[in-house]
């Protein structure tokens, strides 16, 4: 163990970093398309289904052929890594978003609409309240299969934790793929258990405090 | 000043009218229930008032602008608007609830706790329930701040959805006083829907009511009660409440009962002989025609018998009389109040036509209390003038 990380420990810092910073990126960029999408979503209802079902087929595509796609677009290294991620992401947030603001409480939506709400403040300071630990579990579902699938990204030269799992499986090492895997695992639990307090922050309050 | 004119308003949903030629003019201060069974188009058509939904054919004008060409948004900040479903946001505290309009009308925040303290108060709630969130508040409290929350930004309009309709009866029964109080010391519109034809007729001062989209008739509570339009009406009001509803709406002359009258030509051995025939100790006094002159009762008979005198010459001029379609209601007390026995009813012409007994009020009185089924005998109603 002492040993493992004398001989790797520098390189386990640098990987682990570029782990975190392909997930990261690839999950904020599907945060920040998804859930707009999402939202826009429930106000044309006619093209959701076709959306929906869209991502859920890019959802079905192996993640390694997907990776492997990507190479002849944004060659290889961490770019086409990211984009591969960003399109995994999305599927989990875009239906949970979409699913959470659905299931706003219609007399909310009606009542905010009938007080002389515009369509946007609706939804930010009404509709998006409500549904927003709905569309935090999506994106605690997506980090964690970002993050799990970052490994993979080693395998098209993005580099990350999947460098020491994929020389471990070619090396048989198993020190290695402990040495990669593990920290992944540590990496997931960690995000999620952040972004689990993040979302218990913005569920809306709905007792006051001390009071329950 | 007409407040509302809504003209020749349609809505048609998938080939079926909604609502069909819905014309209606309120004035300021007016409390106008819109009743009818579900699917009577009453919350369709109210909806059309901030533009919740928008008609097929048709205008609204607010003061005489007409509602289509206002940006929604801003229509709706002026007018409250109440819900079935309270519709409160459950992520704020009563406090935000109650000062969203003014939030989003970009009122100062002082002004706005201002607002806040004062609407708490006109929802007769205790102060430091605005740090509270809706769901610790009881479904009727919640319904109050619904209700204020809705006149805290001085709308002039209030749109009321069935806003009682899923409380227990004692707590709708207190919001209505609430309301009804709201109304009258604030002299706002409101605009109330309901399938309840008590609070309609409690509440209202016109009443509309619907059915199939159309317009079946619209009227002042009373009137609805005196003259229900149709079957349907009836139906609506419910044969209960049509004899609960007589005394409040029975004229004098419907319940009066014949009088015992002597002429003044007559002599006074004339008229103790119909008083010992009838039984009474006062007869009233009419011309040959008929016309109301006076009474003479049976100490003045007493006093100038014998002196060759006739009716006319002793009798008392000084009559109290209710014209025959005076309504018992206004009446009842003033018979009771003064304490007469009985009153003479006249026509327009003052011919006499009847007279009202203490007996007779007692009858009204017990029907309403009882019922109509087990209403006793006429006959026993005595002590005839």
């Amino acid at each position: 163990m002492i040993a493992f990380f004398q001989e790797f420990g520098g390189q386990l810092l640098l990987k682990t970093w570029q782990h975190i910073y392909i997930s990261a990126i690839a999950l904020f960029l599907g945060v920040i398309v998804a859930i707009p999408l999402g939202v826009l979503l429930t106000r044309y209802k006619k093209v959701a289904g076709f959306t929906i079902g869209l991502a859920s087929v890019l959802q079905t595509v192996p993640a390694m052929a997907l990776l492997a796609m990507m190479i002849p677009l944004f060659g290889i290294g961490a770019l086409p890594a990211i984009v591969a991620l960003f399109i995994y992401s999305l599927l989990p947030i875009l239906r949970n978003t979409y699913l959470g603001m659905e299931n706003v409480d219609p007399t909310l939506r009606d009542a905010a609409k009938g007080m002389g709400m515009s369509n946007l403040q609706s939804i930010l300071q009404v509709e998006l309240r409500m549904a927003a630990p709905v569309i935090m579990a999506g994106v605690r579902l997506s980090a964690t299969y970002v993050i799990a699938w970052t490994a993979l990204a080693s395998y098209i030269g993005a580099g990350g934790l999947g460098d020491f799992i994929f020389n471990g499986l070619n090396l048989y090492r198993p020190d290695l793929i402990l040495g990669g895997s593990i920290p992944v695992i540590i990496l997931a639990l960690i995000v999620d258990f952040l972004l689990g307090r993040l979302e218990s922050l913005l569920t809306p309050r709905t007792k006051q405090e001390g009071s329950h | 000043m007409t407040l509302l004119t809504m003209s020749h308003l349609n809505k048609i949903y998938n080939g079926n009218k909604a609502v069909d030629d819905f014309n209606l003019e309120i004035e300021k201060g007016e409390f106008i229930c819109f009743i009818g069974t579900s699917g009577s188009g009453k919350t369709t058509t109210m909806r059309m008032i901030n533009r919740m939904l928008h008609q097929t054919s048709g205008t609204i004008k607010i003061n005489g602008e007409n509602i289509a060409k206002m940006d929604p948004v801003k229509l709706r900040r002026k007018i409250g608007y109440v819900i079935q479903n309270v519709g409160l946001m459950p992520h704020m505290t009563i406090r935000e609830n109650i000062t969203l309009v003014p939030k989003l009308l970009k009122w100062s925040e002082a002004k706005r706790n201002e607002k806040a303290v004062e609407m708490i108060k006109l929802a007769e709630l205790p102060e430091d329930y605005l740090d509270r969130y809706p769901a610790e508040l009881s479904g009727g409290q919640q319904q109050r701040i619904g209700v204020v929350r809705a006149l805290a930004a001085d709308q002039d309009i209030i749109l009321m959805d069935e806003p009682f309709g899923a409380l227990d009866p004692i707590t709708r029964e207190s919001l209505q006083d609430l309301v009804k109080d709201l109304q009258e010391r604030l002299g706002k519109t409101f605009i109330f829907v309901t399938h309840d034809m008590d609070e309609a007729l409690t509440l209202a001062t016109r009443i509309v009511i619907m059915s199939h989209g159309k317009q079946i008739q619209v009227d002042t509570p009373d009137n609805i009660l005196r003259h229900p339009e149709n079957e349907f009406v009836e139906s609506l009001i419910g044969q209960e409440r049509l004899i609960q509803a007589r005394p409040s709406i029975t004229t004098v002359g419907q319940v009066a009962t014949k009088a015992v009258s002597a002429r003044e030509t007559q002599t006074l051995k004339e008229a103790l002989g119909e008083m010992h025939t009838k039984r009474v100790d006062t007869l009233l006094v009419t011309d040959d025609d008929g016309v109301l002159r006076g009474f003479v009762g049976i100490e003045q008979i007493n006093q100038f018998y014998g002196t060759g005198k006739e009716i006319g010459d002793i009798m008392d001029r000084n009559i109290f009389y209710v014209k025959e379609d005076s309504v018992i209601r206004d009446t009842v007390e003033r018979i009771l109040k003064r304490g007469f026995k009985n009153v003479p009813v006249i026509d327009h012409d003052h011919h006499l036509v009847g007279i009202v007994t203490r007996a007779t009020l007692v009858d009204m009185v017990y029907d309403a209390l009882w019922g109509e089924s087990d209403k006793p005998d006429n006959t026993e109603a005595g002590d005839k003038a």
